[in-house]
């Protein structure tokens, strides 16, 4: 019987074979396709024994063919193609090959996820389009620019893992929109869809700890998607979150991995966050958070990276819980005025502060820069309680 | 990649640059074709770009419209004089960054006008208010 998860999960490796015998990516994307119509008609009745190789050998003929009546057409002459470098379909090598060729950094990071979902997580154009709310024309223009960008560069070796962290990070960031969202739209869920293909990245370097740290950093926030929003939609903060909805096994997973990974001893801002992250779900209450270890990772996050102002903003709250919030709000003051959510955290010190005056000032001040809607809908709420609050004690 | 409106309007917004003053109507046809034309490639190159979302051109006249109370008839108030603002239409597009949609929006303002010079008009740009991050 045919398979479609089998189909899709062989779809990258398969494509990665054709990738690494130093097929161009267009043409190979093109006989994958083309392998996979052939799959979808003559495995209705039975599957090969061994569906990938199936996959391959139909795939790379076609490719063969392919390139053959181009070149005939294109400078009629015979064309002698080397035969693949023989030897066994390393998958893990092809997903890592496939990735970083995906993640290359001459393609900007929409592009490169876009193409990312495509060729490594096999999703249709139509789905990727749905998932960033543009027309699958759009997608479809974008993934093949993505495409003529990397046209003419050698992959023969997988490139640089760095850049393959950055957009599996961008792409799990953008992963809000809850499953059940993604699936009444047809879309995808990207968060789900990001940890997937960190696994895989993951499964292929077993021996980088910022991949296993970028894992752990998925997985630790993931465990507290459904926290996230209440009945109505709305924005829950942290500290607010009904605890009991996180999902402990996958907080128990993503501190194994995240253990794995600092056991190797070589600190990355992927570890280091996903350790913050790891201690926040650690916390039974908000009350119980540990705050002084948090605060020691947030210094080593600077000293990993010491021009990073959104770890300096992120770090001022931990200050602003382990040595007062005015000590927090003087870090806030020497930053750069247009930091996003800038004005939302001076809010969040200043009332604990006591201030709740100014509080509710600068919550109504950051709800009008507020990047989001569930964001500025939140801020409004803290700007409204807090005035009500100082009205009713008038 | 963020997502951003480009409005257009008929009417309203700054000061405008000498060759936005006339009117459309003061215009030969031709030149109205061709601002049309333009309008219609630039939407293509975006779409060839992979940042077009959409594009609707709206009608001059229009009203405000607002609830008249439990059981009667909506309340209207408009067309207004030519003092108001009066948008003619969008563009929505999904860019990499500020600087693009920027970009993007001046060039919908060197739309050919009167004896096809370029219009210079005021394009506002907006920005769409997106879905917070993942991670806290």
């Amino acid at each position: 019987m045919f398979d479609a998860h089998l189909l899709r999960d062989l779809t990258p490796q398969v494509l990665g074979v054709l990738v690494r015998r130093g097929a161009d990516f267009a043409a190979a994307e093109d006989a994958v396709q083309d392998a996979l119509v052939e799959a979808v008609r003559r495995w209705d009745a039975a599957a090969p024994d061994d569906p990938k190789g199936w996959l391959v050998t139909v795939a790379w003929r076609r490719f063969l063919d392919a390139r053959r009546s181009a070149s005939a057409r294109a400078m009629r002459e015979v064309h002698v193609h080397r035969e693949p470098a023989p030897g066994p379909a390393e998958q893990a090598d092809d997903t890592l090959l496939l990735l970083s060729r995906c993640c290359h950094p001459a393609l900007t990071p929409a592009s490169a996820i876009a193409l990312t979902l495509r060729a490594v997580g096999g999703l249709t154009t139509s789905q990727i389009a749905r998932a960033f709310l543009v027309p699958e024309s759009t997608m479809a223009q974008r993934i093949s620019r993505a495409k003529r960008t990397l046209a003419g560069e050698r992959f023969e070796r997988p490139g640089d893992v760095r850049a393959v962290l950055r957009v599996l990070y961008l792409m799990f960031d953008q992963g809000f929109m809850s499953a059940a969202v993604a699936d009444e739209r047809g879309g995808t869920d990207l968060a789900a869809e990001a940890i997937r293909l960190a696994r895989q990245l993951v499964a292929s370097v077993p021996d980088d700890p910022e991949a296993a740290g970028l894992l752990a950093l998925m997985l630790l926030h993931h465990a507290r998607r459904d926290a996230r929003t209440d009945a109505a939609g709305d924005l829950v903060p942290l500290a607010d979150q009904d605890r009991s909805r996180w999902d402990t096994a996958m907080i128990a997973e993503g501190v194994a991995v995240l253990q794995g990974a600092l056991a190797h001893d070589r600190l990355g801002e992927y570890q280091a966050q996903a350790a913050i992250a790891a201690l926040h779900d650690d916390a039974a209450c908000a009350e119980e958070t540990d705050w002084p270890q948090i605060l020691e990772w947030y210094d080593e996050l600077v000293r990993l990276d010491p021009a990073h102002p959104v770890v300096a903003l992120n770090r001022a709250v931990a200050v602003g819980h382990v040595d007062g919030p005015l000590a927090g709000l003087r870090l806030v003051e020497a930053l750069d005025p247009a930091l996003p959510r800038r004005d939302a955290v001076a809010a969040y010190l200043h009332e604990r502060a006591g201030n709740a005056a100014e509080a509710a000032r600068l919550y109504a001040r950051a709800a009008r820069s507020a990047p989001s809607s569930a964001e500025m809908g939140h801020l409004l709420r803290q700007a409204a309680r807090l005035n009500r609050a100082r009205s009713g004690s008038d | 990649m963020a997502k951003y409106l480009l409005l257009k309007h008929y009417r309203g917004g700054p000061k405008p640059h000498p060759n936005a003053v006339s009117l459309m109507d003061d215009w030969t046809p031709e030149e109205i074709s061709e601002h049309i034309a333009f309008m219609g490639r630039v939407a293509d190159e975006l779409r060839e770009r992979g940042e077009f979302v959409d594009a609707q051109a709206l009608a001059f006249e229009g009203e405000f419209v607002r609830y008249g109370g439990e059981g009667r008839a909506p309340v209207t108030d408009g067309p207004f004089a030519e003092t108001k603002d009066v948008i003619a239409g969008w563009m929505i597009i999904d860019v990499d960054s500020k600087e693009r949609a920027y970009e993007a929006a001046a060039h919908l303002s060197s739309a050919p006008g009167k004896d096809g010079k370029p219009l210079h008009e005021w394009i506002e740009v907006r920005p769409f208010l997106t879905h917070p991050p993942v991670v806290e």
